[in-house]
């Protein structure tokens, strides 16, 4: 090859550049766009019959009107959520009494049997078994529902309309409008959120989706949010009224959730990632009746089994690390104990307890389990009877015996907000931030990320703890 | 044109059922490289998924693919490598979806890009198709959604399109599994040479320009005998694509062997 002859032809192509103008790329586009035209002038025939194309415009006027867009979003989002506070009851409670009641005691009887000693028996059986069991009953059947009710509206199309909706919205908090799709994948899980992202062609929107993917409540996080407020804030309501008031705080915890990304965009773009706002084309796609079970089995395995599986891996080493440091003892105090007693000073500023923070801290690797543990830690704390020893989680196979424990660990209304709210504002899960170290390559991305929500759910839980303890 | 590319019509032998093998992730040891093409929510992924056997999920929503998902199939005791592009409506921009695609057609030297587009917006699809057939000799236009095409009253005469395109043109509805034995048969074909393509270059390009293409394309040829699109590389070159430039500084594009 004769690099002179190379450098000849990249000084022709600067030459020739020059000569032919500016519009060059512009009549480019045009020669290929009346090219198009003239093949599909000889090739397509239309009939006059237009029904589904006016369809589709009928529905999008609809959803994607300014007065009717958002009321339809929250009837949706909330109509998902209902189906799957209702519908994962039953399958839950079955798994439990499965898992828990019958498999449990069984394990326990043939480690003694094959002569384990007390705390290999305790460490595989009460520690290990019972984090994955309960994590298995409590989040498979919620998500079991969730995520295909997800991936049927996915595939219809209505994704692409929810960006649609809140492309102002973005706009104007000075972010991209594609956030609105990776924000809506966050709501299944984060780290797919944050991987989404990539949609994103400018660097300085795609840190500001990066950053705020974690305010989408997650699939880890629904449980906890269900379940609390379940015994908590239907209880304060006529029972007649209770699955709906919980629905209402559950669909509220997580438009909270949406204004915090709102506002932290805003806050980012103004400050530290300061620039113009992008514009794209977004394509509505047409709306297309999915292959219903085809889409239920592929969400099924690619993302209910999958999420489910990383809970159980993170379940695993997190049920024999709680069970570990509630049996060794340093002085007369058990690592656990003696952990849930410093931190319960802050605890009480935010509203919240030793036991909560505590249990936040072993949660790290996977949200999934934050109830499991807190309900073990409560029962090491409190001493209720009942449990099977130090670090062994309750048989919990119902919501009333879950309650009655929370209570006993000193739980009220205000406490049940709380770990509501700091579940929607705390650091991402360990998948997560490797998910967030991976895509941004920067160390000091990655810690803002990690951090923001724990400082900001911080603030607000001190703040309506502080109020709350004023006027009520 | 005189010499007639062959339309999947014309070569259609039965498609041999049983020599087909999905092979989901198991990419080594092939024997040729197909990459997938098209504009985003065509159903590249759902095509790509009945190809490969795979179950990566796919969404109604535009750019959903943001990985490059690769997979495999067998057909007749022939390895072929999938390679899913991400969708982008031209690649003539300098967006990063846009460079990973041309840049796999250009440098990946696939054997066969399938073309996947929304057979009820043509004309729009067409765009990205006449881009990748200046880059390309070995192409499949894969005319997706035919399904939805039908219910709108959409017809579409597929021997006059494969004509004008120069290449084959297979309608398909991938998420009812239609057409896919088709696909596959024309992908053995293309890759084995029983088919040969003539695909359809720009015209209407004004005088000034294709001037000017020509003259730098005919350097190149001189250059590089055996460069194949060196009509797309001019265009690259006055268009002061930064890679390509590289490309020529450092000698890969003359190791290209199509």
């Amino acid at each position: 090859m004769n690099t002179k002859n190379t450098d000849d032809i990249i000084a022709l192509s600067e030459e020739l550049r020059w000569k032919i103008g500016d519009d060059f790329h512009d009549n480019l586009a045009e020669s290929i766009y009346s090219d198009a035209s003239k093949i599909v002038e000889d090739v397509v025939s239309k009939g006059d019959k237009k029904s589904k194309f006016r369809l589709d415009a009928k529905i999008d006027n609809i959803v994607t009107s300014r007065i009717w867009g958002f009321p339809i979003m929250l009837f949706i989002l909330g109509f998902v959520l209902w189906l799957t506070i209702i519908g994962a009851n039953y399958p839950s409670s079955m798994l439990a009494s499965l898992l828990l009641d019958n498999i449990h005691p069984i394990l326990k009887i043939f480690g003694t049997s094959v002569g384990f000693p007390w705390w290999l028996n305790g460490f595989l059986f009460d520690g290990v078994y019972l984090a994955v069991a309960w994590v298995v009953a409590v989040m498979l059947p919620p998500m079991a529902i969730f995520f295909p009710l997800f991936t049927l509206l996915e595939d219809f199309g209505y994704l692409p309309r929810v960006a649609f909706n809140m492309d102002n919205l973005f706009k104007k908090a000075g972010a991209h409008g594609k956030q609105a799709l990776t924000m809506s994948m966050g709501f299944g899980c984060n780290a797919a959120g944050v991987v989404a992202t990539r949609i994103i062609d400018s660097p300085r929107e795609r840190l500001i989706a990066i950053i705020t993917n974690n305010f989408s409540l997650c699939n880890g996080r629904w449980p906890t949010q269900i379940l609390l407020a379940t015994i908590f804030i239907g209880a304060v309501v006529p029972a007649s009224y209770s699955s709906f008031a919980s629905l209402l705080a559950v669909v509220g915890i997580a438009v909270l959730g949406i204004f915090f990304m709102f506002f932290f965009s805003w806050a980012l773009s103004k400050t530290v990632l300061k620039g113009e706002v992008s514009t794209f084309n977004l394509e509505l796609p047409p709306y297309r009746p999915p292959v219903f079970w085809k889409t239920i089995y592929t969400s099924l395995i690619d993302r209910t089994l999958i999420v489910l599986w990383r809970a159980v891996v993170f379940a695993a080493p997190a049920g024999a690390l709680i069970w570990l440091i509630s049996n060794i003892f340093i002085g007369d105090q058990s690592i656990a104990s003696w952990t849930v007693h410093s931190l319960d000073g802050f605890g009480f500023l935010l509203g919240l307890n030793g036991v909560i923070l505590l249990a936040y801290i072993v949660a790290i690797p996977a949200n999934e389990i934050v109830i499991p543990t807190i309900l073990m830690l409560t029962v090491m704390v409190t001493g209720v009877s009942g449990g099977a020893g130090n670090g062994v989680m309750f048989e919990l196979d119902s919501v009333t015996a879950t309650a009655n424990i929370l209570k006993s660990g000193g739980w009220t209304l205000l406490t049940a907000v709380n770990v509501m709210l700091f579940s929607l504002l705390h650091n991402p899960c360990s998948t997560t931030i490797y998910t967030i170290y991976k895509e941004t390559n920067n160390l000091k991305w990655t810690v803002v990320a990690s951090i923001l929500p724990v400082i900001a759910g911080f603030i607000i839980t001190f703040l309506v703890t502080q109020i709350w303890r004023i006027f009520i | 044109m005189e010499n007639k590319a062959k339309s999947a019509c014309d070569t259609c032998t039965h498609f041999n059922a049983d020599g087909i093998k999905k092979l989901g992730v198991k990419t080594d040891d092939f024997d040729f490289v197909v990459a997938f093409a098209g504009n985003p929510n065509t159903g590249k992924s759902t095509v790509f998924n009945a190809l490969t056997g795979l179950r990566q999920h796919t969404g109604n929503w535009p750019g959903k693919t943001v990985i490059r998902a690769e997979g495999a199939f067998e057909y007749n005791e022939q390895k072929f490598k999938l390679v899913d592009l991400p969708g982008t409506y031209s690649l003539l921009s300098t967006s990063e979806d846009e460079e990973v695609a041309r840049n796999f057609i250009l440098f990946g030297k696939p054997t066969v890009t399938v073309i996947v587009v929304d057979a009820s917006r043509l004309e729009r699809n067409l765009n990205l198709v006449l881009q990748i057939l200046e880059i390309t000799n070995n192409a499949v236009l894969c005319l997706n959604l035919i399904d939805e095409a039908e219910r709108n009253n959409i017809k579409i005469d597929i021997r006059i399109l494969a004509k004008d395109l120069g290449i084959p043109v297979v309608p398909t509805s991938a998420r009812f599994q239609k057409g896919i034995p088709e696909l596959i048969q024309t992908i053995s074909e293309l890759a084995n040479g029983k088919i040969l393509c003539k695909p359809r270059r720009i015209k209407n390009i004004p005088q000034n320009i294709e001037n000017s293409v020509k003259e730098l394309s005919d350097k190149l040829e001189k250059e590089y005998p055996n460069i194949l699109n060196s009509r797309w590389i001019a265009i690259r070159l006055l268009e002061g694509d930064t890679q390509i430039i590289e490309a020529l500084k450092t000698g890969k594009i003359a190791t290209n062997e199509y």
